[in-house]
């Protein structure tokens, strides 16, 4: 602690302020690192480092996908009940069969796709508000799940569960898919024409149109991804479960919204990136983990995420406007 | 950087006589018709290939809408277009782009947050593989920028850039499309003097390649300097198509404003009605946007404000309205130095502001006649912060009676007409009790009853009073009611008339800066 005001000291104001814009959150989570392991007892073993990855990779996966939404100034509401929906689904196709694992996963996959196609439609096609739209469709996978299921449902088999807790090295296998989907978001966000096009569509829509881009298009594909994003998370979490059930995936809707824009992408898009993401993810995961081992309460836990949200917007709203 | 006769070579890019050569933009009797509103009549228009071809006339005259047409941006309702004469029908600015039309807008059209590489191929980018192909790009955008002589790194963010060089980026993007054809809507309106000289050499280098050139702009001298050939619009109509060499700046002023003044004004006050004055103006400066302005309001008169659009006009009513935040000159009311620090400050010193746009800015849309009457007055009438329905039901009573506003106070104010919402507007600061009211366009898209129910209210306002400025793009509205007038252009006080003196050519020559050089385009 007594080295980093050392440090600091030798840069001016000016330059750090400008120093962190260009860093964006990585600053906020490095410091939170370094005082969590400082102050907190059993923070900084390799045990807990993994087991804060680990607990990074459903919430991890669901704000990839929500970041392509943010990113071209949308947002998907829908992401919870449909990681609940396709857990259902999923764990029912498995049935506690090997066999059906892969046509189950493709299933997955697929609910989230068609989810994600019909909330890029509903905002572009029918010129409906984000919000709107995909609370509406949020609304509708609710309804239809419960009136079918009240409790766990379906049985994934003995094998399927190595994704939740099997691991390579001594790192749990769902890290290694959190960390490859975010590179291949990455790679697609900043080198591809269709991740050009989803920074410029909320950068500003209509001068994309202007330009040539098929905005509908991005728009779609981005509900798209953020779908499979919800889509791999519910593949994760049954794993973890051994089941699909109504409520999995309770939460994850406002929590990866919460994690993107911590990360740094602004709810008016245009901006943010994948790392971003995953900064604003492992944040959220440290602080539950550092609350836990400092015996907060569940409800003492959601004020400070609150307050750590509002803090983080407000540093950007900040920063931006200078 | 003038040659003799004041053009840069204006012929040098073809051998053939101007009229010889191919049309490559036909326009033949397009109309196109906005909701309550003929933007274009019947207008012809013929572009020769490799001309310089400027578009004049006053605001609203259809300039934009017909650039817009020509970029695919808009339908139109009717007529025939042909492109190198094939007609053609371009529905989305991509077509046009197909066609090597491009366009640069009076707004900026760039992404803030990317680079200027990023925007320039923003919907083409080059590829390699799966991935965009950001070196060639960046190359690419150094060489466009390098042919037009400009010095801007390709990976810049283009929030990071001054005006003039986003204009060049714009420029750089439209070329990059292999444009034949370039669209130009008033490219120097937001530049400086010497940014809009560079900015002209680059129209006459890429005119000098063969690039034919549509040109909006409201300076005449622009226009005389780098025209062939001007087409005056005028209410939607076409009106005349000369070459540059064979009109005078006087004849294209008169093409442009040419008709009748109505006579149903109110009269003028008489010199014994006018007094004191209420508001005093000096030395107003607000970077970049206003200089030196300095002027007074007396009692009984109306102040007439008269200019091109984005000559200061609405951004000096902004500034006496504390929405603006002032760099150095005083502000008067009653002889009391007044420090506005934003608009409710103004509005407790009594000034009321009728903004131009009404439906954004004037009015609270969904909301009834009576909310929207009240609402900045409230504090006036409040009784320990509750609203005294009783004083407020007479009080709106009595300004609907004076208003000659026949509506019940419950209706919603998006469900009345434009005249009647701009009398909900009025009834909004005499409630005030204003000292001063700012009335900016204070008829545009009303009809004619509204429009000299309004203008009597305005002079008797005057009458009774209070201070009257009035900003109109409509000439025949500013001399009809203005006492003295003050013409704007770039930020700037340039004329001053008393009503009765005031026609409208000599505000026109004013405001378009044609009057220092007469005859005929010399700068």
């Amino acid at each position: 602690m007594e080295a980093a005001p050392q440090v600091e000291s030798r840069w001016t104001a000016g330059q750090v302020s400008g120093y962190l814009r260009r860093m964006g959150i990585f600053p906020i989570l490095a410091l939170l690192v370094v005082a969590s392991s400082l102050f907190v007892p059993g923070f900084a073993t390799p045990e807990n480092i993994v087991n804060v990855f680990q607990r990074s990779v459903t919430l991890g996966l669901v704000s990839i996908g929500q970041t392509f939404a943010i990113i071209c100034g949308s947002l998907d509401l829908s992401v919870g009940y449909s990681i609940s929906t396709i857990s259902v689904v999923t764990a029912i196709a498995m049935n506690n069969r090997t066999e059906n694992i892969v046509p189950a996963v493709l299933i997955a996959l697929a609910i989230g796709i068609i989810v994600g196609l019909v909330n890029g439609l509903i905002i572009t096609k029918l010129k409906i508000n984000a919000f709107i739209a995909t609370l509406g469709t949020s609304l509708v996978l609710q309804g239809v799940l419960f009136s079918g299921f009240d409790n766990y449902a379906g049985k994934v088999p003995e094998v399927f569960q190595t994704l939740a807790y099997g691991e390579i090295a001594g790192i749990p296998l769902g890290v290694y898919l959190f960390l490859a989907t975010a590179l291949i978001a990455f790679l697609i966000l900043r080198f591809t024409k269709f991740g050009y096009h989803l920074y410029a569509v909320g950068g500003n829509s209509d001068v994309s149109r202007l330009s040539g881009v098929r905005t509908d298009r991005v728009v779609i594909i981005a509900h798209i991804l953020t779908g499979l994003g919800a889509a791999l998370a519910a593949v994760v979490l049954i794993a973890r479960l051994r089941a699909g059930g109504p409520l999995v995936g309770a939460g994850y809707d406002l929590d990866s919204i919460s994690a993107v824009v911590v990360g740094g992408a602004p709810l008016a898009g245009g901006k943010g990136g994948v790392w971003g993401t995953v900064a604003g993810v492992l944040i959220v995961s440290i602080l539950a983990n550092v609350f836990n081992f400092l015996n907060v309460g569940a409800f003492a836990q959601d004020v400070l995420r609150g307050i750590v949200l509002i803090v983080a917007v407000a540093i950007y709203s900040y920063r931006s406007s200078r | 950087m003038t040659s003799s006769n004041g053009r840069l070579n204006p012929t040098q890019s073809s051998d053939e006589p101007l009229m010889q050569r191919q049309p490559i933009l036909e326009l033949r009797n397009i109309t196109k018709v906005f909701p309550g509103v003929k933007a274009l009549t019947d207008v012809n228009f013929d572009c020769l290939r490799g001309e310089v071809h400027a578009l004049v006339g006053e605001n609203g005259a259809g300039k934009s809408t017909l650039l817009k047409i020509l970029s695919g941006a808009y339908r139109p309702d009717g007529g025939h277009l042909a492109i190198g004469g094939r007609e053609v029908h371009l529905r989305h600015p991509h077509d046009a782009q197909k066609y090597g039309i491009s366009i640069i807008y009076q707004e900026f059209n760039l992404l803030a947050e990317r680079t200027v590489a990023q925007n320039i191929f923003l919907g083409r980018e080059p590829m390699r593989g799966w991935r965009v192909d950001a070196r060639a790009m960046i190359d690419e955008t150094r060489a466009l920028l390098d042919d037009l002589g400009v010095d801007i790194d390709p990976r810049t963010q283009v929030n990071s850039l001054r005006m003039a060089q986003q204009q060049v980026v714009e420029i750089a993007k439209a070329l990059s499309l292999n444009a034949d054809v370039v669209l130009m809507d008033e490219p120097t309106a937001a530049l400086s003097l010497y940014e809009v000289d560079n900015l002209l050499q680059l129209v006459q280098r890429l005119r000098e390649r063969g690039i034919t050139i549509v040109y909006i702009s409201h300076r005449l001298e622009e226009v005389f300097r780098i025209a062939d050939r001007v087409t005056v619009l005028k209410d939607g109509h076409w009106i005349a198509t000369r070459p540059t060499a064979e009109v005078t700046q006087t004849e294209l002023v008169g093409m442009m404003v040419g008709r009748e003044i109505s006579s149903y004004y109110p009269p003028r006050a008489k010199p014994a009605d006018i007094g004191a004055p209420i508001l005093e103006v000096r030395g107003l400066n607000v970077n970049n946007w206003l200089r030196d302005v300095s002027f007074q309001v007396k009692r009984g008169e109306i102040l007439g404000i008269s200019g091109l659009e984005g000559s200061g006009r609405t951004f000096l009513a902004r500034t006496l309205f504390g929405a603006e935040k002032i760099t150095h000159g005083e502000i008067y009311l009653n002889g009391q130095r007044q420090r506005f620090k934003n608009p409710y400050d103004a509005i407790q010193a009594g000034i009321g502001f009728i903004t131009e746009d009404r439906k954004r800015e004037g009015l609270a849309l969904i909301m009834s006649i009576r909310k929207n009457m009240m609402l900045p007055s409230l504090d006036i009438r409040q009784a320990l912060g509750f609203i005294q329905f009783r004083k407020e039901s007479t009080l709106v009573e009595d300004l609907s009676k004076s208003l000659e506003l026949h509506a019940t106070e419950d209706t919603e104010v998006q469900n009345l007409s434009g005249g009647n919402q701009q009398k909900v507007v009025l009834a909004k600061w005499l409630a005030t009790r204003a000292k001063l009211l700012i009335f900016d366009e204070p008829t545009r898209g009303i009809d004619v009853g509204a429009k000299a129910s309004i203008h009597q209210l305005m002079r008797q306002m005057a009458a009774e009073g209070v201070g009257v400025i009035m900003i109109s793009s409509e000439l025949p509205e500013v001399l009809g009611m203005s006492d003295r007038l003050l013409v704007m252009r770039q930020g700037e006080i340039v004329g001053e008339f008393r009503g009765e003196d005031a026609t409208e050519t000599s505000i026109m020559k004013m405001a378009t800066g044609v009057s220092q050089s007469e005859p005929q385009g010399a700068v």
